[in-house]
């Protein structure tokens, strides 16, 4: 038999562990029908017959304000999981079991994975979790997912509950969680409204509970006629005037007292002492009213100094020797020997190994940056960034809360813009989806290496560091600006929890690494591949696709002349590089490997290409800095078009994104290089 | 005397009488995240730019604004 289960948990409990304990190396990573928000599905090990794991977003609630709450929920509720196995933090049992009361709510076969069993015995606490099977009615089963602890129990449990419970055998009663009048007026509306809504529903007694407790989501979708709405009122007038508070209120509350009331009851918690924790010693420090700020620059300075420093530079000569020496030198024997054609050989040394390979030789000093920000992501650290800058961030209408996708943006734009999702108004998300592609990316990472290489050998550190807080400075001002034009509105809100610190383990943190990274050495062998095989061929034909001697002739030449124009006035209006800015659309990191190809070719006259000799002939430091910026700020990459597309869902606004960043670019560009003049730099 | 959330001290404790305001996101997800009426908070401490503040409820660490804490009212 095949079963499927959904993983579903508060963020922070420990869900991507257990998922990753689960499925080992078996997961793949897909996208939920109609978002781009990640749906992470794979295949259980360490159990006998076939089991699917999906892994749901990390949610507090099931409540409609928020995309992923909507999605877990539509999951549950339309593909029905045969179990869904709600992960609990044993260190934070109240809270959880919020989300695991409108679990059972559902109706639905329920598995509770009592996680971090480890953290809660070091802290003292005595869980009894039979006390909480017996009032949840529902398997609990204690588990430390970071040491594989109790994972083969769980999984074992889930799949009886799957092979023997119907879905009507296993729901606990309402009457357990809800105090009698809430759950009278349930069954009123169940029996008077829902039978006359004249359609099939499945799920009465959840689709009652949510129309009492004014749900819009499912009002909109069951398209509830006025008529009924006004007497669904009704139900809920009684009880608001009983308790004296809002529908809304009254529900939660209901749901909160429940879960107090069990946590009492089966968690002797050990008397706190009045010692620190080490939690809030970490938080002493890093939270400090003075020290605050300078330890998070410091921190990213670090972070850059060793990513661009010694281990940066070592990783960079490694691969260079390793892809355009060894390599490179093995093919072109191997090619010259089997007598392949002049074209041939020019294509695979000049085009594929000229563009792929300046681009790989960058790949380790960007898994360098994933590791740090996810070590800054997995240690709890962001979400005390967000803490500390959300007053500066609400100077510009954001929370603290756009900061996270901010920081993730300097990895890649592509989960920082679907990491918005966290956010709950829509203008706040769509103003600081147009910011993230501001902050510089990894893909920009190997032009910056490139060009600091070759102008500013001296202070490469500083120069690159001085671009990173370009972009910050210019998504500063662009946000004080949309939001007084475009994007007007109230001040977003913040409201968010601030997870112990946890000490990552290695494992977790390459996983996580690995995870963001892999991207980049996909795009190596599939689009900068292919950019670099047009680009090689655009450059080598002319229109009448005749091979030609001077590349300036060729189709690409050609187009070059047509657009470089426009980067005049910017200092590099040279056809190459406004071919190597086209090429930057497909990927930010083809702007080098297509500089790779047209430098190299152009300049390989004794065989050996060195792109740097070549780029110092066509810049000047100055114009050098311009272009750089200019690839930092100017419209982002396919990808991220793509998946800014999809997240504003419209075209409108996209467009606006795309245009302004360009717009953005080109004018800072044109200062950078004017005002630099002026100042008599060169 | 009728008091704010806003208006206690890092390292002060009371109980959560109401919560203010008309049906909106931030509301829901104030109560979502536990604070809901009788739930026991401490004030932790403000953020270094003074804002926002950081509170212990139900046993975890959540922080808001004081623009937020201001409609919560407690004991």
């Amino acid at each position: 038999m095949s079963f499927k289960f959904a993983l579903v948990g508060n963020p922070n409990c420990g869900k991507t562990t257990l998922f990753n304990e689960i499925t080992g190396s078996t997961q793949y990573v897909g996208n939920w029908p109609g978002v781009t928000i990640e749906k992470k599905e794979g295949k259980a090990k360490k159990i006998e017959g076939d089991i699917k794991i999906i892994d749901l977003p990390g949610i507090y609630s099931l409540s409609p304000y928020s995309m992923e709450e909507i999605i877990a929920r539509d999951y549950i509720l339309n593909e029905k999981p045969d179990v869904v196995i709600n992960i609990v933090d044993a260190t934070n049992i109240e809270r959880n079991l919020y989300l695991t009361t409108q679990l059972l709510e559902l109706g639905v076969n329920v598995v509770v994975a009592l996680n971090m069993m480890d953290a809660a015995d070091s802290k003292g606490d005595k869980i009894n979790t039979e006390i909480l099977e017996a009032h949840l009615k529902v398997p609990v089963i204690p588990i430390t997912a970071s040491k594989g602890q109790g994972v083969k129990e769980l999984l074992v449990r889930a799949q009886n509950v799957a092979q023997t419970a119907t879905s009507a055998g296993v729901a606990p009663s309402l009457n357990e969680m809800h105090d009698e009048s809430i759950v009278s007026r349930i069954h009123e509306i169940e029996k008077t409204i829902i039978p006359q809504l004249n359609r099939k529903i499945e799920n009465t007694r959840w689709t009652a509970l949510k129309l009492l407790e004014g749900d819009e989501k499912v009002q909109e979708t069951l398209k509830i006629p006025d008529a009924l709405l006004a007497e669904i009122k009704g139900y809920q007038k009684k009880l608001e005037k009983k308790y004296d508070m809002d529908i809304e209120t009254i529900i939660a509350n209901s749901r909160y007292q429940f879960t107090t009331f069990l946590t009492r009851k089966a968690v002797n918690k050990k008397e706190q002492s009045s010692d620190l924790t080490v939690s809030d010693k970490i938080d002493k420090v890093v939270t400090n009213r003075i020290l605050a700020i300078p330890i998070f620059l410091a921190m990213m300075f670090g972070i850059f100094s060793i990513t661009f420093g010694t281990i940066g530079s070592f990783t960079i000569d490694f691969v260079d020797v390793l892809v355009n020496e060894t390599i490179a030198g093995f093919l072109s024997t191997l090619l010259e020997e089997a007598g392949a054609a002049v074209w041939l050989q020019d294509l695979v040394a000049g085009g594929i190994i000229g563009g792929v390979g300046s681009f790989l030789v960058f790949v380790p000093q960007i898994m360098i940056l994933f590791f740090f920000l996810s070590i800054l992501e997995d240690t709890g650290y962001m979400a005390r960034a967000a803490f500390v800058m959300d007053r500066l961030l609400r100077k510009l209408g954001l929370s603290g809360k756009s900061f996270i996708p901010m920081l993730i943006g300097f990895g890649c734009s592509v989960p920082a813009i679907m990491s918005t999702r966290t956010l709950e108004n829509e203008k706040d998300r769509r103003l600081t989806i147009m910011l993230v592609p501001f902050m510089s990316c990894g893909a920009r990472l190997p032009v910056y290496a490139l060009y600091t290489a070759a102008f500013f050998t001296a202070n490469q550190t500083m120069v690159v560091f001085s671009l990173y807080v370009l972009g910050i400075v210019i998504a500063v001002l662009s946000g004080f600006l949309l939001k007084r034009t475009l994007l007007q509105g109230e001040v977003a809100p913040f409201v968010m929890e601030l997870p112990p610190y946890r000490i990552p383990t290695f494992k977790g943190t390459m996983i996580h690494m690995w995870d963001k990274g892999k991207g980049f050495i996909k795009k190596a062998g599939t689009i900068i591949f292919a950019a670099a095989v047009l680009i090689w061929f655009l450059q080598y034909y002319n229109f009448s696709f005749q091979a030609v001697v001077d590349p300036g002739d060729s189709m690409l030449g050609t187009l070059g002349k047509t657009i470089a124009p426009v980067f005049a006035p910017l200092g590099f209006g040279d056809w190459k590089s406004a071919v190597a800015l086209i090429t930057g659309f497909v990927a930010k990191e083809a702007v080098v490997s297509t500089m790779g190809i047209l430098h190299g070719v152009a300049e390989a006259t004794e065989g050996s290409i060195d792109l740097i000799t070549a780029l110092q002939a066509f810049f000047t430091p100055l114009t050098a800095y311009a272009f750089m910026a200019f690839t930092l700020l100017y419209m982002p990459c396919m990808a991220a078009f793509a998946t800014i597309k999809r997240e504003m869902n419209s075209w409108k606004w996209t467009l606006i994104t795309v245009g302004f960043s360009t717009g953005v670019a080109w004018i800072v560009a044109f200062l950078i290089f004017r005002v630099g003049l002026l100042l008599g730099f060169s | 005397m009728e008091r704010s959330l806003k208006e206690l001290k890092p390292g002060e404790k009371s109980v959560i009488t109401k919560v203010l305001g008309d049906k909106s996101a931030v509301r829901r997800r104030l109560m979502d995240m536990g604070v809901t009426r009788g739930a026991e908070v401490l004030v932790r401490k403000v953020a270094p730019l003074g804002d926002p503040i950081e509170v212990n409820i139900r046993g975890y660490e959540l922080t808001l604004r004081k623009a937020e804490a201001e409609n919560i009212i407690v004991a």
